[in-house]
This record gives C-alpha cells, sequence and structure tokens, in this order.
C-alpha cells in the first residue's frame, strides 16, 4: 500500500525491568490527522521518540516516511518536521531569522528559502513583522509562525505536541485551519497531546494505557463504542484502567 | 460580604496592559472561573490579589482586607497555588506538608481534617520526593499545601495545565468537596470544557473581562443560530462554506465545524450550494462556551 | 514562632545535604585550593638545583658550600668549570650557578626563564650565602622576615581563606534564593504571613554553618599540611573570619536582589566578586603594581581587608590590636551590606 506513512509492527521498548511500550502496532494514512493520546507516563513520548528516529525501539520493526525505523533515522529526521510547545522558536531571533535557521538546518537552498518566506509571510499576513523578534509576538501568532517554519521543508509528516494548549479560541481555530490546510494537501498529521478537546479535532486517534494502544478508530467510532459524549469521557474510561503507577 | 472585590484594575507593564480596568466581585464560599487564554491578565490578576503585586490603578479587597493597606492580614488568611506547582522538589511530600505548615505557623493534624480527602491518595507515596512524583500526584500535594491553613479564600492559578484528564477530573472533584467547608475559590484557567465545573465564570481575554456570570446563563445568552457541519473533506467544506449567503461565519470545532447563520438562512439551499462536496452532514448545535467566547472576542 | 523558625533552618538544611554533589564541593573545594596553591602552584623554593664554580679553594668557601648543601631549599648538584657554566643553566641541570672568583667574591647566575623562582631563589641564596660574613663581603645585609623562605602558602592562605568564604556563602546563598524564585516556590513564601527576613535568616544559616567547618578545615591543613605557623591569637582569626562571614552572607542577599536567574546569580557572584578578589585585593598581584586609575579599587574590596588582616594575623602574629582598622571597616561594610539588601529584598513582586 503506497499510502500508508507510518507502519510500525509490535514495537517495545524496555528499560531495564521497565516496559515503557508494550508491542504496539498501527498504521497512519498519508494525510491523515493522527491523534496519539494517553496519560502522563502512559508510554507516549517513548513511542513518538522512536518513531522520530530519536531511540531504537527493543523489539519490532516500522517505517516512517518509507524509511527503517531502525537503520535510517537519519533519512526519518530530514523527512519529518517537529513542532511542540515547549521548544518551537529562538526567541531572540527575528521571524525571518529563525525561518532562515530552519531552512539552513534543513538544507533548502537560498532561492527555496527566499520563496517560502514569502509564501509563510503571505499566508500568515506577517510581512509587517519580518524582523520583529518573535518574542514580542503573542502567543497564538509564535503558534501559527512555528507550525509553518516546522512544515518549511515540506515534510511528509508533522509532529506536533501538545500544539494548541492556552491559545485564544479564535487563533486556536486558524491553527486547526492551518492544520487542515496542511493535511489535505497530503502532509500526515501527528498530534500528541494529553487535552481531548484537541483529540476531537483528529481524523483517527489512539489511546495508549500502561504502554498498550488500547484503542483506535475515529473519535465517533470511540465515542460510540463507550457510549461517551466527548473524548474526554472515553480517555478517563480508558485511563482508569490504568495499573501501572504514573 | 464578597470575599472578594476587584474595583477597576489596571496594571501595566512597560507597553503591555496586562489588566485594563477590571472589575469583579466572588461571593463567600463561592467557587469561581477566571477563563482565558495565556496572556489574558489571569496571573497578574492573582498576584494583585494575593499582594504579590500592586495594582497601577483601581481597589481591591480580599476578605474584606484591601490589597494595598492590609496586605500582611491578606497573606494571613489566603492559600495560593501558583502556576507551576511550587513544591521543593527535593523535600518528600510529608516534609513539603511539613513546612508549609510552619509557614503558616500551625501543625499538619490541626487541619487534617481538610486536607484529609486529598491526602489520602498520595499518602502512600509520602516519603517520595516531589521532583519524583507524577503531574497529578504533584498538583494534590500543592493543594494540600495550599489548604494547610485552613485559608478563608484560595488562589488557584492554572492548576490543571499538563495534567492529564483523569487526574484534571479528580482535581475538580476534590474542589467540590472543598464547597462544603465553605471556602471561597477562584480557580483560573485556559481550557473552556472546565467552565462548567465553577459555580460562576468571568471570560477574559487581553486584560478584559468579557463577561461575567454562571456557564449556564452565559450559553444561555448565546441568540445565534448554530449548525454542525461536517463532510469527507473537512478543509474545503470550511472554505466553501463561508461562500454561501446567510453564512456569518464558519470555524472548526472538533469533529464537525460550527457554522454561525444570518435570520434567512436556508438549510437545503445551503446543502444545495455545496452538493460537489461529499457527505455533507448538517445539524442544529447548540452552542458552548466556546462559541460564546469565540462570539465575544469579535465583538 | 520559635519553632517554625527551626523548621525553615530544617528545610534549608535538607536542602543541601539531599544535593550531595554540590554539597561535597562546597566541603572540598578549600581542601583542593589550599593543596593546590600550597603545593602544585608553588612560587617557594623547593630543591633549586645549584652548581658552584670555584677558582680558588678556601675554608671560607667550603664553609659556604657546606651550608648550601645542608639547606633543605637548595640542592648542590656540584662543581663546574666557569665556562660550563651557562651549559649547565641552559639544559636545566642548575636553576642557579654561584661562581666565586679568584679574591672569593661571589657571583650569582639564575635560571630567569620562570621569574618567580629566580626572584625569590637569588634572594634567599644571597642571604643564606652572605650570613655571618657579613664583616668580610660587600653584600649588602638582607633579613626576611615572617616569611623568610618565602613560602607561597604563607601568601595563599589568606587568599584562599577570603575567596572561599565569598564564594560559599555569597555564591550559594544567592543561588539558593535565586533558585526559590525560578522555581516559583518565592511566590508563596511571600504569599503567607512569615517576614522576608526569617525566610532569609533561614536560608543563611546552613551555609554558615559549612563556612564555619571549612574556617576549621582551612585552619587545621594551613598548620598541619602547609606548615603555616598560624602565630596570632587563633581566637581573634576567628573573630574576624566571622565578621567576614556576615559580610559574605548578605553580599550573596544582595546579588539574589539583583539577578534573575541562577545563572545569573552565578555570574555575578564569579565576575564581579571573585575576579576583582583574584585581582584586586592583593591576593596574587600586589596592589601597588596596579595601573593608578586601578589603584582605589581594592579599598572597596572587603576580601582586600580580610586578606590584610589575616596576614597579619596569622603570618605576622600581630596582636589583635594591629587589625582595629580592618575589623572596623569589615563591619562599616558588613552594616551598610546588610541594611541595602534587606531594603532591596522586596515582599512583592515588582
Amino acid at each position: 500500500m503506497k499510502d500508508i506513512v507510518i507502519s510500525v509492527k509490535e514495537i517495545s521498548k524496555v528499560f531495564g525491568d521497565f516496559t515503557a511500550v508494550d508491542k504496539i502496532s498501527f498504521e497512519v494514512r498519508k494525510g491523515e490527522i493522527f491523534g496519539f493520546l494517553g496519560a502522563n507516563g502512559a508510554g507516549k513520548t517513548t513511542a513518538m521518540r522512536m518513531l522520530c528516529g530519536l531511540s531504537f525501539p527493543t523489539h519490532g520493526s516500522g517505517t516512517v516516511a518509507g524509511f527503517d525505523i531502525r537503520k535510517q533515522s537519519e533519512e526519518i529526521k530530514r523527512n519529518i518536521g517537529y513542532m511542540s510547545q515547549k521548544f518551537s522558536l529562538y526567541n531572540n531571533l527575528t521571524v525571518w531569522e529563525n525561518i532562515r535557521l530552519f531552512a539552513g538546518i534543513y538544507g533548502l537552498s537560498k532561492q527555496e528559502t527566499k520563496q517560502r518566506a514569502e509564501n509563510i509571510f503571505k499566508q500568515l499576513d506577517f510581512e509587517k513583522e519580518r524582523n520583529t523578534l518573535v518574542a514580542s509576538l503573542p502567543l497564538g501568532w509564535k503558534q501559527k509562525l512555528s507550525f509553518s517554519i516546522a512544515t518549511i521543508h515540506k515534510p511528509e509528516i508533522v509532529f506536533l505536541d501538545e500544539p494548541t494548549g492556552g491559545v485564544d479560541p479564535i487563533t486556536r481555530r486558524q491553527f486547526w485551519e492551518m492544520i487542515y490546510q496542511a493535511s489535505n494537501e497530503g502532509t500526515t498529521i501527528f498530534v500528541t497531546t494529553h487535552y481531548m478537546d484537541e483529540a476531537e479535532y483528529c481524523s483517527r486517534v489512539s489511546i495508549m494505557v500502561d504502554g498498550q494502544i488500547r484503542a483506535l478508530d475515529t473519535p465517533a467510532n470511540l465515542k460510540k463504542l463507550y457510549n461517551a459524549e466527548s473524548m474526554d469521557e472515553v480517555f478517563r474510561h480508558l485511563a482508569r484502567e490504568a495499573k501501572r503507577g504514573e | 460580604m464578597n470575599a472578594i472585590e476587584i474595583e477597576n484594575i489596571s496594571k501595566q507593564f512597560g507597553k503591555v496592559k496586562a489588566l485594563d480596568d477590571v472589575c469583579l466581585e466572588v461571593k463567600e464560599g463561592e467557587c469561581f472561573g477566571l477563563i482565558g487564554p495565556d496572556g489574558a491578565g489571569k496571573t497578574t490578576l492573582f498576584r494583585i490579589l494575593t499582594t504579590l503585586l500592586s495594582p497601577d490603578n483601581g481597589k481591591a479587597s480580599v476578605n474584606g482586607f484591601d490589597v494595598k493597606r492590609d496586605y500582611l492580614e491578606i497573606r494571613k488568611c489566603v492559600g495560593y497555588m501558583p502556576g507551576r506547582f511550587s513544591l521543593y522538589q527535593d523535600l518528600s511530600v510529608e516534609e513539603n506538608l511539613e513546612f508549609f505548615a510552619a509557614l503558616f505557623n500551625t501543625k499538619i493534624k490541626d487541619s487534617y481534617s481538610l486536607i484529609e480527602p486529598i491526602y489520602k491518595q498520595i499518602e502512600p507515596f509520602k516519603t517520595r520526593r516531589a521532583g519524583k512524583l507524577s503531574g497529578g500526584m504533584k498538583q494534590k500535594l500543592a493543594l494540600c499545601c495550599a489548604l494547610i491553613h485552613y485559608p478563608k479564600v484560595l488562589f488557584l492559578d492554572e492548576p490543571t495545565t499538563g495534567v492529564d484528564a483523569v487526574s484534571r477530573s479528580e482535581f475538580w472533584d476534590m474542589l467540590a468537596g472543598l464547597k462544603a467547608k465553605r471556602i471561597t475559590i477562584l480557580v483560573s484557567t485556559p481550557y473552556m470544557d472546565e467552565a462548567s465545573r465553577c459555580e460562576r465564570i468571568a471570560l477574559c481575554n487581553e486584560g478584559k473581562i468579557l463577561t461575567t456570570n454562571t456557564p449556564k446563563n452565559i450559553v444561555d445568552g448565546y441568540n445565534d443560530e448554530l449548525y454542525a457541519i461536517s463532510a469527507d473533506n473537512m478543509f474545503e467544506l470550511l472554505s466553501l462554506s463561508r461562500k454561501v449567503k446567510g453564512v456569518k461565519e464558519c470555524y472548526p470545532f472538533g469533529e464537525s465545524h460550527h457554522l454561525v447563520v444570518e435570520k434567512d438562512f436556508d438549510k437545503e439551499y445551503f446543502a444545495n450550494e455545496l452538493n460537489q462536496i461529499k457527505n455533507l452532514q448538517i445539524k442544529k448545535a447548540s452552542p458552548s462556551i466556546e462559541d460564546m467566547f469565540i462570539k465575544l472576542m469579535k465583538r | 514562632m520559635k519553632t517554625n523558625f527551626l523548621s525553615f533552618v530544617k528545610k534549608e538544611a535538607l536542602h543541601i545535604l539531599r544535593d550531595k554533589r554540590t554539597m561535597m564541593i562546597v566541603l572540598l573545594i578549600p581542601i583542593v585550593l589550599m593543596i593546590l596553591f600550597g603545593f602544585a602552584i608553588s612560587t617557594e623554593l623547593n630543591n633549586l638545583n645549584v652548581a658552584v664554580s670555584v677558582q680558588k679553594h678556601t675554608e671560607d668557601i667550603r664553609g659556604k658550600i657546606e651550608k648550601l648543601s645542608a639547606n633543605p631549599y637548595f640542592t648542590f648538584v656540584g662543581y663546574v668549570n666557569q665556562k660550563d657554566a651557562e651549559t649547565m643553566l641552559r639544559s636545566s641541570k642548575a636553576d642557579a650557578v654561584v661562581v666565586f672568583d679568584n679574591e672569593g667574591k661571589m657571583q650569582f647566575l639564575f635560571d630567569a626563564s620562570n621569574t618567580n623562582t629566580a626572584m625569590s631563589g637569588s634572594i634567599y641564596l644571597q642571604s643564606v650565602m652572605s650570613e655571618e660574613n657579613l664583616s668580610n663581603q660587600e653584600l649588602f645585609n638582607l633579613h626576611l622576615l615572617y616569611n623568610p623562605q618565602m613560602k607561597s602558602a604563607y601568601n595563599f592562605v589568606p587568599g584562599i581563606m577570603g575567596l572561599i568564604f565569598i564564594l560559599i556563602c555569597a555564591m550559594m546563598t544567592s543561588v539558593a534564593i535565586v533558585r526559590e524564585k525560578e522555581s516559583g516556590t518565592m511566590e508563596v513564601l511571600l504569599v503567607s504571613p512569615v517576614r522576608p527576613i526569617k525566610i532569609i535568616l533561614a536560608k543563611m544559616i546552613p551555609y554558615f554553618v559549612i563556612s564555619c567547618i571549612n574556617l576549621t578545615t582551612i585552619l587545621l591543613v594551613s598548620r598541619f599540611l602547609l606548615d603555616v605557623p598560624l602565630s596570632g591569637s587563633l581566637f581573634s582569626i576567628i573573630f574576624i573570619s566571622l565578621i567576614y562571614l556576615v559580610l559574605s552572607l548578605s553580599l550573596g542577599l544582595l546579588v539574589s536582589t539583583i539577578s534573575s536567574s541562577q545563572v545569573m546569580a552565578l555570574l555575578i557572584s564569579a565576575m564581579v566578586m571573585m575576579m576583582p578578589i583574584l585581582m584586586l585585593s592583593g591576593m596574587i598581584f600586589p596592589i601597588e603594581n596596579l595601573p593608578s586609575v586601578l589603584q582605589p579599587v581594592p579599598y572597596i574590596v572587603p576580601a582586600k581587608w580580610y586578606i590584610e588582616a589575616i596576614r597579619k594575623l596569622m603570618i605576622m602574629g600581630l596582636p589583635i590590636t594591629a587589625v582595629t582598622k580592618e575589623i572596623l571597616i569589615l563591619i562599616l561594610m558588613s552594616v551598610v551590606l546588610v541594611f541595602v539588601s534587606l531594603k532591596k529584598f522586596n515582599d512583592k513582586l515588582d
């Protein structure tokens, strides 16, 4: 199948006698907005690190963007984008300097950098802020900018870590619109979060409990399955079963 | 008497107006929520009420004490949990609690009845260092520490940020439990879905209060018609819907998009206009706090 | 209220005890520095290899050579021809050559590539060789008082003391206070009925105790490892050290009020406090050698007064009355610092 961009089979990560990730398997299709949920300590971060090529699985195998997660971590890193709330942009650099820096990291040519920067300025209506320090931008703007920068090298997959926490409702929607647009253009979006209202925006979600994937389906189907009003209820239902201390 | 009274408070940092002419009243024993995104001025307001900052203008009182003049009195009768869980990471659960008890010149056993339901959940880990606790347990310990001197007013600044859904829900249950003890609670959160857990809320953004009321009244005050629409291609749906006559606004809202419409909106006409979109579903939606927030922000 | 103060102190002590690595460093730094300065980075004479070139042996010269060989600081490496003297020096077989001419007059050839060794060595060698022969030698009379072998430990011990206490008291307390600002716990402390002065005092006490331990180790190491005589009264040394400790603690408090992060507190302590001590207190470079613009600066560096006083008490063995001026200046500085830093320590955030 050509349009599967992430495919992992029974991958595990064991630290000493602690199994952080316990034989998880799933597939993500091209252009999908995939929500990866789990309580603190359920193994979300460890699993995501393996997908990003930052750590090797103890068992199992998988591919991300067509590359083997065991052997081709460098290729994987070149074909994914990453944005988190904690680290995204350099506050003491201007908008343009940030763009140039990240374009440089991903090896874009001068020509490409310039052209993509213009696109970002146009899309975000940012022309005036070109030489503004990122530190003095409002939070919502920063987040939109950092999403644009995370996708500057047109990666196949973007990993987003709690992308819209603490943002006002309007900016938040503008942000999701950007994500929808990227997904519409064929970029796969992989969202990790523990805010269930973010999960509602995803096309499919998986919920991890104690290192395993307990549920994986569309939000609508999951709500039906667990007879719940919201993803929050679904999540609480599953996470309450957790045995392992955090 | 109101437990908290805020009259025309303003506070400016450089060019940024953190608080702009804010007025608010919180009744004794009430659980009052400040709902707003980062940068709304919630933390600044908390710091003024806990006497850590002085307002540029305006008056405020807590438990009848003026925040400027009687700040030492206020410090005796309030509990405060700042944004980050302010615990000593290198001290154990028990040592943290003992220290905070000493800070307020009291003993754990004096207020044990108050913190018992919360403390019992972390007691099995009482010798563990606070830094080694999970987010949910840190949050519980921080709450115990803030309650240790049986405060009259409790200030909780974003207590649920960074904590998973299960712990968040448990936390709100605990706050509900404090209601019986007549403790006034002022709590802030950026998450709209937590608004319903408060008795009254104030929606705030960029230093201003947009509205103050009970969550139900706020939602009831939403007087536009609202539809939830969905289709296979959500992105296309969004941009096409906005072009249809009778549509005021369309924005993503979780699984569906919310469609705010004019009085003359015709569902059939709308569906017809968008007939090239596959699997179009349209149904009436009931507004939420978030819809109201968006509406108030646009005003 | 007394019990709650004690529990503050207990909490601070726990912070320190739990951070074993930092505590080890704090307790070991003085010993390491003392050994480093005392032995490794030594400018004193130890095993200075001396060769002798003699034209005509006399009883007088033989006596002198015997005296040279007997001196623990010099090693007599043998006789050389006058013309080979330089080769000896160049090949580093000898650090110095003493040349006696026909009339028994002495000439010293010194390897001055290490200026320190050459300077102190030549002076000491001169004093050793000329002793008791003043009548028939035309050498000037040189007596090195208090530290005749020019042992560097004598010079460095007071300097290290001046450094260590600033390092531990000022740096550690400022970092400990700023850490609470950073972690947000300071907010909770301030929103409590406890007065800031108590919080601060409680923070200082454990560091004060640690510094007292350090004072003890420093005195023990100097006395028994570095053979510093501790000629003055122990009581006055301790007395002036305690004043200096208080001063350092309030300096730390002052730093904490102006720094917003631990890194900044560290940098300020290191750059603004340690550098002047090293450079401007006379610990390494004599104040007289400073450019005239900088000459007044040492007078406001507390360490200068402390180091000077300790030198007088410890090495010269003067009575406490000899350092009255220093004591008064240190007390005055402490009072000003305590006052300013308490004034600056706000019980609000703005």
